[in-house]
């Protein structure tokens, strides 16, 4: 299993970047951590003729304080929004996520912008980023624009990227007081793909009424499924035992559309979902309750 | 036809300079260009650990980083661990007392896993070993030797600082 031959370019740069592939467009593939796209081109599923390797263009790293939350650089490894400790302040959320991205060895190499950009429904930060409702900024030689996460993904393994475009940044915005999250998943071993997840995002107010509600389910549709029915139900309302298994019931049935596979049939995976909701939303709750 | 690329690459404190194809792993290349077979070679996609070296200092799958990636970066693979080939490193010798291993082909990237978890973890648990050691497969599935294995390495490495 070697990949097809191709021309490999390792810009300095991000504006030899944008200009590389202003040239080649759809020929070129961009190479960040390569954790995805290499394993595809060592099966031949993807056989780019230009390869632009981000490796060198440190400019693309950087985690900063910005209005209360935090920018982060498309190159930021996974393993570094592990350990960042404003990442841990700031996005607690994508803190506790990452230890189920795939393994350490995988996570010292794939980044932030490649997981995002790869649109794999399977993975973790694009359903985190839409939970957390982040912005991306996306440039490429003409200019530039910023699209929310929920807006990016488009369909499996397909966002609103245009070829001669790249992710450039991300920004997540910072939580509101009083509020709670939670990520949760099954897979069959700790690291693989999982079977299904969801995340949570929960903000009270004094009176412990949920005021805004964010549930986002993982693998169980062709992009980050959002569960704007089943969150809505929270709204307005104090968050009881009853009330979260009803959003459960409601997210699992009426907001994903999960497809069987090998290791689960299509129902399995919906009543994962449904087991998963309820379990997360207490976890959210109780961070948001205990939370000032 | 694609351009070869000069690169310069050290390994193991030794540097080498060639010239490869693009597409070249740099798993196949420690083994078919500078003859560092100790690499081994498993699912070539990321999934079993068994081509786990050191870049820079981090643990990495050598299957999924090209040659030309490493240009300018430092190597460390499983021939690194010791420079007296008539002597173990305390993390092999403990595989080897432990019964860490029964084929060996996953060994070298156990180790390369291992080596950097146990300077940033000196006394690891148990959980914490095995979540250290999740990305990589053991077909004779000797999981617990291995197990048992860091934990007296762990006691060596400790044993050794003082």
């Amino acid at each position: 299993m070697k990949p097809a031959p191709f021309d490999y370019v390792a810009p300095g740069s991000l504006e030899e970047v944008l200009a590389t592939l202003a040239t080649y467009g759809y020929d070129a593939k961009l190479l960040a951590g390569g954790q995805s796209l290499i394993p595809m081109m060592n099966f031949r599923l993807a056989q780019p003729s230009v390869l632009v390797d981000l490796n060198e263009v440190t400019e693309l790293n950087w985690v900063r304080r910005r209005n209360g939350g935090v920018s982060l650089g498309a190159m930021v490894r996974q393993r570094q929004l592990e350990r960042d400790p404003v990442v841990a302040e700031v996005a607690p959320l994508v803190h506790d996520t990452m230890p189920y991205v795939a393994h350490p060895q995988i996570r010292n190499r794939g980044t932030l912008g490649g997981s995002l950009a790869h649109a794999d429904p399977a993975a973790e930060l694009p359903v985190v980023m839409v939970a957390l409702e982040a912005q991306l900024r996306l440039r490429r030689a003409q200019g530039e624009r910023w699209v929310a996460a929920e807006a990016f993904f488009e369909g499996l393994f397909t966002t609103v990227l245009a070829p001669d475009e790249m992710v450039v940044e991300v920004v997540v915005p910072v939580l509101p007081p009083r509020t709670g999250y939670g990520f949760l998943e099954v897979a069959r071993r700790h690291g693989d793909f999982a079977q299904a997840g969801v995340t949570a995002v929960l903000t009270l107010d004094e009176n412990d009424v949920c005021r805004k509600a964010r549930i986002v389910y993982l693998n169980l549709g062709e992009v980050p499924m959002i569960a704007r029915k089943a969150a809505d139900l929270l709204v307005g309302e104090k968050v009881t035992d009853s009330l979260i298994a009803e959003v459960a019931d409601v997210g699992a049935r009426e907001e994903i559309e999960p497809t069987g596979d090998i290791h689960a049939t299509a129902d399995y995976k919906r009543h994962l979902a449904g087991v998963l909701t309820r379990r997360v939303l207490k976890l959210a709750l109780a961070k948001a309750t205990s939370s000032q | 036809m694609t351009k070869n690329v000069r690169i310069s690459v050290t390994v193991n404190g030794e540097q080498y300079e060639r010239e490869v194809e693009p597409r070249l792993l740099l798993s196949d290349f420690l083994r078919h260009e500078l003859g560092l077979t100790g690499t081994h070679v498993g699912c070539e996609h990321g999934v079993c650990g068994a081509c786990t070296i050191l870049f820079d200092g981090q643990p990495v799958r050598s299957c999924l980083t090209l040659a030309v990636q490493a240009n300018g970066h430092e190597i460390m693979t499983v021939e690194g661990l010791t420079e007296d080939r008539e002597r173990l490193h305390p993390l092999q010798e403990a595989f080897w007392e432990a019964h860490g291993l029964q084929c060996g082909f996953c060994t070298p990237g156990f180790l390369m896993t291992l080596l950097p978890f146990l300077e940033e973890n000196p006394q690891p648990t148990e959980a914490e070993i095995r979540e250290a050691i999740s990305g990589n497969l053991c077909r004779c599935t000797g999981y617990q030797h291995i197990v048992d294995a860091v934990k007296l390495a762990a006691e060596k490495l400790a044993r050794q600082q003082v």
